[in-house]
C-alpha cells in the first residue's frame, strides 16, 4: 500500500538535504557543511574561507562586505560596521564602552540604530547582510537551495540578543534549524572528531564576547552542565588596551574617527604579530600627518592586558561551581576564538585549570564546522552519525514582584527545553488586569536586570483580593527562546494572552525590511516567496512520506487517504507558481497530520524504553 | 493523548520510591530523550516540531524533579496526596533553628574574615548533614510510609539547600 504513496520512477534513496552551519563572528564569519561526510569551509573565488564581519554602505543603496569593506573602513568609518555583533539586541544604554566607535548612533526601539548615507540601520540589517554574503556563498557550492541553516550564537548572549540574530537570519533568507552555542558548536566538533569522554570546558575568547562552557561527554551525548560567560569582552578589548597605550606613548589625542580607525587597526595588527613574535614594532602615519612609532613587547602586552585576562576567570569559576565540580575534574580544555591565540591567554587558562589546554584545532574554524555537523543532523542526514545535545539557558528568567523585586521563575543553567508556571492573585477587590513583566539576569532588583517584556492580563472577572489564580507560564525553547502566557484559572472565562517579547524588531517590522530591501532589486519578492514556500513544501512532503514509510501502520485505511490526498493536492499546488496556493496546501497537510503526529510520538516514547538502547545510536 | 504517564515515575518506568536508581534514570532519560528532543524534529512538518516540543520539556521537568533529592520527596508526598506545605508551615524544632541561627553566624563570620577555608569546612559539614537527612527520608519513605514524618524532614532539607545556595554566594563574594 505505501509503495502507491511514491510516484512511479521516483527516487527511493533519501535525497541529502543541504544544510549549513554559520559562525556569524564578532571579526569575521564562516560558513561550513557537510559533504559525503567531511565537513567543509566554504571559502571565496579567492579561497578565503574568513568573511571579516565588516559591512560598508555605499551611495545609490550597494554594500560592501568582507575584505573590501574592511579595507575601506578608516577611510569611511562612519558607513562601514566592524564588530557590528556587540550592538545585537542592545540599547543606546547598554553600550556606555562604545567611546571611540565612530557610528551616528540612534535610540531604536528597543535597539540602537546608526545614521548613515544610506539611511537608518540596524544592526540586524548590518548582520543579515554578512549572513546574506555566506548564504549565496553556500548556495554557489553546494549548487540547491539550502534547507536549513544552523547560526551559531556566543552562549552568554540573553534573549534580546539571540531575538536580533534570529531575525537576522530571516532577513538574509535563510531557513533557521536552530540556534546553537557557539561552545556547545566547538564541543560537538572536538567531541565527534576525537571520541572525547568525560567533563570538559571550553573556553571560548572571540573578537567581542567571552563564553565558558561546561560540558559532559558520553558516548552520543554532549551535556552543557553550565555556562556563564560576558556578553562585552574580547579581542576588541585587547586592541584597544594597545590602542590606548599607543596614544599614551605618542601623547596624542582628539583623533578624527579616520585616524582613530587607522591606529586601531595597528594596535591590533600589532597584537596579533606578538602571538607570532616577543616584540612588534609599530609605524604608523595617521592621515593628519602625525606619525605614531613605538615597540611592544611581550611583557609590556602581558602588563596591559592583564586585568581583561583576569576578568574572563570570574565567569569560569561561577560556572565550575554552578556545574558542582572542581578543577581536578576537567579532563580537557578546548581553547576556541582567535583571541585564544594570544599567549598571556594560553598561560592564564593553564594555569587556572592545572593543564596544558587544547589548540590542536583551528579556533577560528571549530564552531563553523560543529554548526555544520549539527546543521546535517537537524536536516535529518542520518549517515552523519546521530548524537543528542542538550543544552541550557545562560541567565536566569523571572518576573517582577511587588516591590520591584525580581522572582526567579527558570534559574540559570536549566536545560532546555523547559516550561516553568508560577501562581499570582490580585491584591485589591474587583481587580480585572494585572501587569506582567518579565526579566532576565541573576540580579534581586528588577531594576539590575534585563526587561524584556510587559504585557496586560485583562478580562479578569471581578473578585475578592486574593481569589483570583493566575498562572504564568515560561516556555524556553530549543533555541534558548522565550514564550509567556498567562491565564487566569478559577472563572470558567479564561483569559489568556501570548507574548513574544517585545525589543528588537516586530514580525512586521522584519517583514517591511524584507520587502525594503527588494526595492534595491536584488531579487524579486514574489520569487522569493515562492522559493520559500516551495522549499517549506518539498520539506513537509518528505517529512510526510517518511513518516509513513516509518509509521504508516499507525493509521486505518481512511486516514491514510486523506493524508495520500492531501500530499497529492500539495506536489499538485508545487507544480504551479503560486505561493499562496502552495501554503494553502501545506497548511490543510499539516493540518490533517495532526494526530498521525500525536500517534507517532507516544509510539516513540513507548519505544524508547522498551526497543532500542542508546549504545546503538553509534557516533 | 494515547500514552500520557500517570506521573514522572511511570514515565521513565522506574518504581515509585525515594531511593532511586539514579543511573537508571540517568539512561532512561537520555533514552527518551534521544528521540523526543527537538533537534530530532527540525527536518519535519510543524505539528511534530510542537509535540516534540511539548514532550522534551516535559522529559526535562521529569527527570529535574526526579534527580534531586529533595524535589523527588516532594514529589513523591504529593503523590501520596501531602502537601508539604513550605510556605506557610514553619514550625520547627527549636534545636534546628537554633542551629540555623549558627550556622549563618559562622558563615558571616567566614565573609567578615574573608577565609575560604572556613567556608570550605562549613560546606563540607553542611553536605553530610544533608546526606544524613536524605537518608532518613530514605527510610521514612520508602520503607515506614511516614508521610507527615518526612514532610517535616522536606521542610528541614529546604532550609539546607538554602543554607547551600547561600554559602555559594558567599564563595562568590570572596572570589570577586
Amino acid at each position: 500500500m505505501l509503495l502507491q504513496i511514491s510516484e512511479p520512477g521516483a527516487s527511493v534513496k533519501p535525497q541529502q538535504r543541504l544544510a549549513v552551519g554559520i559562525d556569524l563572528g564578532t571579526t569575521n564569519s564562516l560558513v561550513a557543511t557537510v559533504r559525503d561526510e567531511r565537513t567543509v569551509v566554504f571559502g571565496d573565488a579567492q579561497g578565503r574561507t574568513l568573511l571579516p564581519s565588516v559591512v560598508r554602505y555605499l551611495d545609490g543603496g550597494a554594500v560592501e562586505v568582507g575584505y573590501e569593506a574592511k579595507a575601506r573602513q578608516s577611510e569611511d568609518p562612519e558607513n562601514t560596521f566592524v564588530s557590528v555583533k556587540r550592538y545585537m539586541g542592545r540599547g543606546l544604554d547598554d553600550i556606555a564602552e562604545h567611546h571611540g566607535a565612530p557610528y551616528h548612533f540612534v535610540e531604536g526601539e528597543g535597539m540602537v540604530q546608526f545614521d548613515t548615507r544610506a539611511g537608518r540601520i540596524s544592526p540586524v540589517q548590518v548582520s543579515a547582510e554578512i549572513l546574506r554574503v555566506l548564504r549565496d556563498r553556500a548556495v554557489a557550492e553546494l549548487g540547491g537551495e539550502l534547507a536549513g541553516a544552523v547560526i551559531t550564537v556566543p552562549a552568554y548572549f540573553d534573549e534580546a540578543q539571540r531575538q536580533a540574530t534570529k531575525d537576522a537570519a530571516k532577513l538574509a533568507g535563510l531557513e533557521v534549524f536552530r540556534l546553537l552555542n557557539e561552545p556547545t558548536a566547538a564541543a560537538v566538533a572536538y567531541g565527534l572528531d576525537n571520541a572525547a569522554e568525560g567533563v570538559y570546558a571550553v573556553y571560548d575568547l572571540g573578537g567581542g564576547t567571552f563564553d565558558i562552557s561546561v560540558l559532559k561527554l558520553t558516548r552520543g551525548v554532549f551535556e552543557v552542565l553550565a555556562t556563564n560567560g560576558d556578553p562585552a569582552l574580547g579581542g576588541d578589548d585587547f586592541d584597544r588596551a594597545v590602542y590606548d597605550w599607543l596614544l599614551a606613548q605618542s601623547g596624542l589625542n582628539g583623533l578624527s574617527s579616520s585616524d582613530a580607525r587607522l591606529l586601531m587597526v595597528a594596535s591590533r595588527v600589532a597584537k596579533e604579530q606578538l602571538s607570532e613574535q616577543s616584540e612588534a614594532a609599530v609605524d604608523t602615519m595617521l592621515p593628519n600627518g602625525s606619525s605614531v612609532s613605538a615597540v611592544l613587547t611581550r611583557e609590556v602586552f602581558a602588563g596591559l592586558t592583564q586585568g581583561l585576562v583576569k576578568k574572563t576567570l570570574a565567569p569560569v569559576r561561577k560556572a565550575l561551581r554552578d556545574a558542582g565540580l572542581a578543577i581536578d575534574e576537567i579532563k580537557g580544555v578546548v581553547l576556541v576564538g582567535g583571541a585564544t591565540r594570544m599567549p598571556c591567554i594560553q598561560e592564564a587558562v593553564a594555569e587556572f585549570f592545572q593543564q596544558t589546554p587544547l589548540t590542536d584545532l583551528d579556533p577560528d574554524k571549530v564552531v563553523a564546522l560543529g554548526a555544520a555537523m549539527q546543521a546535517n543532523l537537524l536536516a535529518g542526514n542520518r549517515a552523519g552519525g546521530d548524537w543528542l545535545l542538550l543544552d541550557v539557558i545562560p541567565l536566569s528568567l523571572g518576573i517582577e514582584t511587588l516591590g520591584g523585586l525580581c522572582e526567579k521563575i527558570v534559574p540559570r543553567n536549566t536545560t532546555i527545553p523547559v516550561a516553568r508556571a508560577q501562581e499570582f492573585t490580585t491584591w485589591k477587590d474587583g481587580q480585572t488586569a494585572m501587569s506582567v513583566h518579565v526579566v532576565q539576569g541573576e540580579r534581586e532588583l528588577v531594576s539590575e536586570c534585563r526587561s524584556l517584556a510587559r504585557f496586560e492580563l485583562r478580562g479578569i472577572p471581578p473578585m475578592a483580593a486574593g481569589a483570583a489564580r493566575i498562572r504564568v507560564t515560561y516556555q524556553v525553547d530549543a533555541d534558548g527562546l522565550l514564550n509567556v502566557t498567562a491565564s487566569e484559572q478559577t472563572s470558567g472565562v479564561e483569559a489568556r494572552i501570548e507574548v513574544k517579547p517585545s525589543y528588537g524588531l516586530s514580525d512586521a517590522e522584519v517583514a517591511r525590511m524584507i520587502e525594503d530591501s527588494y526595492l534595491h532589486a536584488r531579487d524579486d519578492l514574489e520569487a522569493r516567496r515562492l522559493r520559500e514556500q516551495k522549499v517549506e513544501a518539498s520539506r513537509l512532503i518528505e517529512a510526510t512520506e517518511s513518516a509513513l514509510a516509518e509509521d504508516g501502520g499507525l493509521l486505518n485505511e481512511e486516514e491514510l487517504e486523506v493524508l495520500v490526498k492531501g500530499l497529492q493536492v500539495l506536489k499538485g499546488a508545487m507544480d504551479g507558481s503560486d505561493w499562496q496556493a502552495i501554503k494553502h496546501a501545506a497548511d490543510a497537510l499539516n493540518e490533517a497530520s495532526t494526530e498521525f503526529a500525536g500517534r507517532r510520538m507516544d509510539y516513540q516514547l513507548r519505544a524508547a524504553l522498551t526497543g532500542q538502547k542508546l549504545d546503538s545510536l553509534g557516533v | 493523548m494515547v500514552g500520557a504517564p500517570r506521573n514522572y515515575f511511570e514515565f521513565f518506568q522506574l518504581p515509585e520510591m525515594f531511593r532511586l536508581d539514579l543511573s537508571m534514570l540517568d539512561s532512561h532519560y537520555l533514552e527518551l530523550q534521544a528521540r523526543l528532543h527537538p533537534d530530532k524534529a527540525a527536518h519535519l512538518s510543524d505539528v511534530e516540531k510542537r509535540l516534540s516540543l511539548q514532550w522534551a520539556t516535559f522529559a526535562n521537568e521529569a527527570y529535574q524533579t526526579l534527580k534531586r533529592p529533595l524535589d523527588r520527596a516532594r514529589y513523591l508526598l504529593r503523590i501520596h496526596g501531602v502537601d508539604t506545605r513550605e510556605e506557610d508551615n514553619t514550625a520547627m524544632p527549636a534545636e534546628f533553628l537554633l542551629e540555623q541561627i549558627e550556622w549563618r553566624e559562622e558563615m558571616q563570620d567566614a565573609v567578615t574574615a574573608r577565609s575560604e577555608a572556613t567556608l570550605d569546612r562549613l560546606g563540607f559539614r553542611l553536605k553530610k548533614e544533608m546526606d544524613q537527612l536524605i537518608e532518613s527520608l530514605g527510610a521514612l519513605l520508602d520503607v515506614e510510609q511516614s508521610h507527615p514524618d518526612a514532610a517535616v524532614l522536606v521542610r528541614q532539607l529546604a532550609f539546607l539547600e538554602k543554607l547551600k545556595r547561600d554559602l555559594d554566594q558567599a564563595h562568590a563574594l570572596l572570589e570577586d
